[in-house]
């Protein structure tokens, strides 16, 4: 299906994901910024099916937004945040951190304005076939097989450590 | 304007650059323990958007695959930071990340 107004719905997504991020790192409250989270998740979703991406969006929904963030809502449930609500939000040396990010930021403008020729203008014209999901598993069961295995592996052991550090006597 | 109405590649990367800039905002300067996690999950998102618009323009979807391994990685990471963090609850009866002061003389 050919793309329809494209940049509107673009500066949109934008818009909301930049709304999103920044009410994740302003707000005082965690489940808030949880939940700005997730608007911010789903709108990035809805950019990877603008860019031809339908199976990544459909993870992005159901494991970020559908599982890693219940997990931070779950561990938010668990610890008390009364107290941190009432104290100060942002640590003493904020300046030097807006600093840094400002300079990394000047370090993007300056990298993207000099180089952006690098980029092709123009995509390449868009495949009319509903393979995506194919092309994405023949990749990962076939040329990344031995990532895929190590990324088991990872799971495996995040898993046990996760068990391992929040139980309170092995 | 001509500029603004056509959606080219680096549209798709400035947007994740300043994404990439909020979360190290977040890191950098929030004092609470899940929020910080929250922004290393805008970072790694923001790593994700650059993947899938790079898959986008060489044609193929090996930038899809790694954006899926990427989430592979985020979920490990947010488990084992989640662990720490009841594990530094149950402690110190807070998610102050400046009391995390163990290993400092």
């Amino acid at each position: 299906m050919a793309p329809v107004a494209t940049p509107f719905f673009f500066y949109l997504l934008s818009g909301i994901m930049l709304i999103g991020g920044i009410l994740v790192i302003t707000r005082k409250n965690p489940v808030h910024s949880a939940v700005a989270l997730i608007i911010t998740l789903l709108a990035q979703a809805s950019i990877y099916l603008m860019l031809y991406a339908p199976f990544v969006a459909g993870v992005q929904i159901i494991l970020y937004a559908g599982g890693i963030m219940v997990l931070f809502l779950f561990v938010i449930m668990l610890v008390s945040i009364d107290r941190s609500m009432r104290e100060r939000q942002f640590n003493s040396q904020w300046v030097v951190g807006i600093i840094a990010a400002t300079a990394l930021g000047g370090l993007f403008i300056a990298v993207y304005t000099k180089g952006k020729d690098i980029f092709p203008e123009h995509v390449l014209p868009i495949v009319e076939d509903n393979n995506n999901t194919q092309e994405v598993a023949k990749l990962l069961y076939g040329q990344y097989m031995f990532a895929f295995e190590i990324a088991s592996l990872l799971l495996l052991v995040a898993i046990i450590g996760a068990v391992v550090m929040a139980k309170k006597r092995i | 304007m001509e500029s603004m109405l056509h959606i080219t590649t680096l549209h798709y990367l400035v947007l994740g650059a300043a994404l990439f800039l909020l979360g190290v905002i977040g890191v950098l300067t929030r004092r609470n323990v899940v929020i910080v996690l929250m922004s290393i999950e805008l970072i790694l998102n923001a790593v994700n958007l650059n993947l899938v618009a790079f898959s986008r323009i060489w044609g193929g979807v090996h930038g899809q695959v790694f954006a899926i391994f990427v989430i592979t990685d985020a979920a490990a990471e947010a488990a084992v930071g989640l662990g720490i963090l009841i594990a530094f609850f149950r402690n110190k009866e807070t998610v102050n990340i400046d009391e995390v002061n163990l290993l400092k003389w």
